[in-house]
């Protein structure tokens, strides 16, 4: 039967299992909207921005592991996402954008809320595609999925000209897909992945260091796997968190800018580095002529390009972690890799480890006064007891629930981390719920990355999405702030936020729940109440303005040259800018 | 001025000569040029043209480049989805040609010079009128190079170069697998 370009793309996402679509209406793509709300089993989320659309379906995205699908409109609906697709692009999240276009005939006339949207998002895409006919539109939805979930995953657009949506054609749903250009290689070398095996074996200091990749690729228990039966400490880039219980003994949490002080130092006197998923980046690396110099480097990476980037790699492996992790632990297993041997063969390694991080662990002051962002978090780890999807936004609320919020499964930790994204973590959160209605859904963020896309309140009120917002509301953009009290002499140049909306008034306006926790002793009461609100709520936490993260390696820095708490020269907020903040007087809004 | 030339002798850039077979589609130029903007890679010199299959094209493009830029060009090459196989000939033993056009300023008393000019380096001589004549040359680059020297100082009124095409010799292809030599090789 011949069908319309719409009736086609309807039908294309059902064969490719799409529940759900975030998207916002415009001109040309009326058409896709009116087939669309005549489907049954298609949800449409409207959201209220289209940057909250894409950033919701990246949080579908990497809560689920399936493309997380966008529809907008031409024009300014398709820059609005810009910033989502690229957000994907940095972080590998598969999404596929539909994105309407003006008619083939006025495309490249200036026409009415025309873009060029193949060429803005070209840079941004992993691939992307303008159909200029409708008999190639359902070839062109099939390998869009394929090309965003496949290989290294990433975002791809099609670009849907309104004519193409009415227009009819037979509509056949291709089974197979050949792209001659395009077939991700796998398994990697047997010879290279035996040669690193036997390097493991031999290592007296070895790491493993995890990436994102090993959550795209669904190698938790591979990992864990690889870890034990080798007795290897573990650590993970942002990205990476959740591969592998942040509470497991081996677990040596985050390395980097922000890691810990013992895990970079593990990193630093390394003898061997086993790469998985990760791609060497400057927060992980600092200071590259100096990172990890005595390491030799296995290095498992699904994408070439990833490997010798930034950093050399003896064994290059190119594949899928799991797939090349699989082989390895048979190897490593056959070659007489067991936890007990190797308990004892790597104990020195591990007492060395152990005692760099009793020297300096993180830490933090909680005084009866003031709440410090890392109390909160550690109180919502301890209340869900670690039970959750966590999203963040982006600022030192990432990183301190980068570091005490010790996830234990993959897909449950989503923040963005490539282009780091304000705004992100919100959507994110609702894309997320959205997946999975059931559980419980923690969006960690602060006052400036929130105000970033708080119009989707309304959608997760519209939808009744529980999303539970633990909003640190330190007053500031607390990062930028912190490297003005480190780099540039306490000048705080637009990172006080000077007039701050009521947040309890305005989930209220949404017909959110509001709370708010002014003082330490407001802490846990606020947040059990938030939890166990059965709708969405917007926990509004007054903490410290001037609390810091630490450890930090300097931008630039060499990775074992941390910083550990503030320099006592700090020289605060004296020259220009707001001064410190007053504590907010009197009681928080508590549950009644 | 010739690229090899231009850095020091102990500069590890290398000029390299990369072809790149491509589906022959809408926008697959724009995103292998993209690629090379964007990452700060250079191009010298770029073409394209269909193949015998008009389904591909082949693009030719020289660029400059250490080991490491090198290798992530054409990892970065090989990612593109329309790309199908990409081969730096630079490794293997190859044939590269340019075509110039050169128009030169020919005073009376130069005209002669010119024609004999052309004739040395065997060029044609495609166009004349009463001031100028319009060279054909083509080549290798060192020989086209040679030519432009030797005409500047009659006056080059005009010079238009296609930038240059390469295709390896009998023994090997100008097409190989998909899979990284370079990889392999570490
Ligand atoms: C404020 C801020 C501070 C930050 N501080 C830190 C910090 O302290 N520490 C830190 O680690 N990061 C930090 N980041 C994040 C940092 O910018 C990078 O995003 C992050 O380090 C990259 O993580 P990754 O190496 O795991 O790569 P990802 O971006 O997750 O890339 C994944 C890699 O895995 C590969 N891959 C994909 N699929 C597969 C597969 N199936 N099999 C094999 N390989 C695959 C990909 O090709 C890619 O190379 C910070 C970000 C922000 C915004
Ligand atoms: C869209 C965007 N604009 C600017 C930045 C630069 N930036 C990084 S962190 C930060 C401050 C974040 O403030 P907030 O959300 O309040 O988090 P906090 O650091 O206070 O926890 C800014 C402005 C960014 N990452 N993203
Ligand atoms: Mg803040």
């Amino acid at each position: 039967m011949r069908k319309s370009g719409a009736e086609i793309f309807c039908e294309s996402l059902r064969r490719e299992g799409v529940k759900t679509v975030f998207g916002l209406p415009g001109g040309v793509v009326l058409k896709l909207f009116d087939v669309l709300c005549q489907q049954k089993d298609i949800e449409l989320v409207l959201t209220r921005h289209e940057q909250g659309a894409a950033h919701m379906a990246e949080g579908y995205a990497k809560a689920t592991g399936k493309a997380g699908v966008v529809l907008v409109t031409s024009g300014p609906g398709m820059t609005n996402i810009v910033t989502g697709l690229a957000d994907a692009y940095m972080d590998s999240v598969p999404l596929v954008a539909f994105t309407g276009q003006v008619s083939t005939d006025l495309i490249g006339n200036d026409a009415f809320q025309e873009a060029d949207n193949v060429g803005i998002s070209r840079p941004c895409t992993k691939h992307n595609v303008l159909v200029k006919d409708v008999n190639d539109l359902a070839q062109t939805i099939k390998e869009a999925f394929y090309i965003a979930t496949s290989g290294r995953p990433g975002p791809v657009l099609v670009d849907i000209p309104k004519d193409v949506s009415i227009a009819k054609a037979e509509f056949r749903y291709p089974d197979k897909i050949s792209l001659r250009g395009y077939s991700p290689s796998m398994g990697g070398s047997k010879q290279h992945i035996r040669q690193a095996a036997e390097e493991i074996m031999k290592a007296k200091k070895p790491m493993i260091y995890v990436g994102g990749g090993a959550i795209f690729s669904n190698a938790a228990d591979d990992i864990r796997e690889l870890a034990e039966i080798t007795q290897i400490p573990v650590t993970m880039t942002l990205m990476g968190l959740g591969s592998f219980p942040g509470t497991h003994p081996l677990s040596l949490g985050m390395l980097g800018m922000h890691g810990g002080y013992w895990t970079n130092m593990a990193m630093h006197h390394s003898d061997l580095l086993i790469a998985v998923g990760a791609r060497f980046d400057d927060r992980v690396t600092g200071k590259l002529s100096e990172f990890c110099p005595e390491a030799r480097v296995i290095h498992i990476d699904i994408d070439p390009t990833s490997i010798k980037k930034t950093f050399h790699a003896h064994i290059p492996i190119v594949g899928d972690v799991k797939a090349v992790l699989r082989q390895m632990n048979v190897m490593l297993r056959s070659m007489d890799g067991n936890p007990v041997k190797m308990r004892a063969y790597r104990a020195p390694w591990l007492k060395q480890i152990a005692e760099w991080q009793a020297a300096h662990p993180l830490s933090y002051k909680q005084d009866d006064k003031i709440i410090k962002p890392q109390f909160v978090i550690e109180k919502l780890f301890e209340l869900t007891k670690h039970e959750a999807i966590v999203t963040t936004d982006v600022g030192q609320h990432q990183m301190f629930a980068a570091q005490y919020f010790k996830g234990t499964k993959p897909r449950t930790w989503l923040t963005s981390g490539g282009l780091g994204t304000m705004g992100f973590g919100f959507p994110a959160a609702i894309g997320a719920q959205k997946a999975f209605p059931e559980k419980l859904v923690l969006c960690i963020t602060s006052e400036g990355s929130f105000q970033m896309n708080l119009q989707e309140l309304v959608t997760a009120a519209e939808h009744k999405l529980p999303v539970k917002i633990v909003l640190l509301n330190n007053g500031v953009h607390g990062m930028v702030r912190q490297w003005q009290d480190l780099f540039y002499e306490g000048r705080y140049s637009a990172s006080i936020l000077g007039k701050m909306p009521d947040f309890v008034k305005l989930a209220d306006a949404y017909s959110v729940k509001g709370l708010r926790a002014l003082k330490p002793s407001e802490v846990e009461p606020v947040l059990k109440a938030g939890l166990k609100h059965k709708g969405p709520v917007l926990m509004d936490i007054h903490t410290d303005p001037f609390e810091n993260c630490y450890p930090m390696i300097p931008a630039g820095g060499a990775q074992h040259e941390m910083m550990l708490e503030d320099p006592p020269e700090l020289n605060r907020g004296k020259k220009g800018g707001a001064q410190k903040r007053k504590v907010d007087e009197g009681e928080g809004v508590l549950p009644a | 001025m010739r690229v090899r030339e231009f850095f020091q002798p102990d500069d590890q850039r290398m000029e390299h000569i990369i072809s790149i077979l491509v589906e022959n589609k809408f926008g697959v130029l724009a995103r292998v040029a993209g690629l090379f903007s964007a990452r700060g890679y250079n191009i010298e010199s770029l073409s394209v043209a269909a193949t015998l299959d008009p389904t591909t094209s082949r693009i030719t493009i020289v660029t400059v480049g250490d080991d490491r830029i090198i290798e992530q060009i054409m990892k970065q090459l090989n990612k593109v989805i329309e790309v199908l196989e990409v081969v730096d000939l630079t490794e293997t033993h190859f044939l590269d040609r340019e075509t110039a056009l050169i128009k030169v300023h020919t005073k009376p008393e130069h005209r002669e010079e010119a024609v004999r000019i052309a004739d040395i380096f065997r060029a044609k001589i495609v166009d004349s009128s009463l001031t100028t004549y319009t060279i054909e040359i083509t080549g290798d680059v060192d020989k086209v190079e040679a030519l432009i020297n030797m005409l500047k100082p009659l006056g080059i009124r005009e010079l238009i170069r296609t930038g240059r095409i390469a295709i390896a010799r009998e023994t090997t292809r100008t097409a190989s697998p998909r899979r990284e030599p370079a990889l392999l090789k570490s």
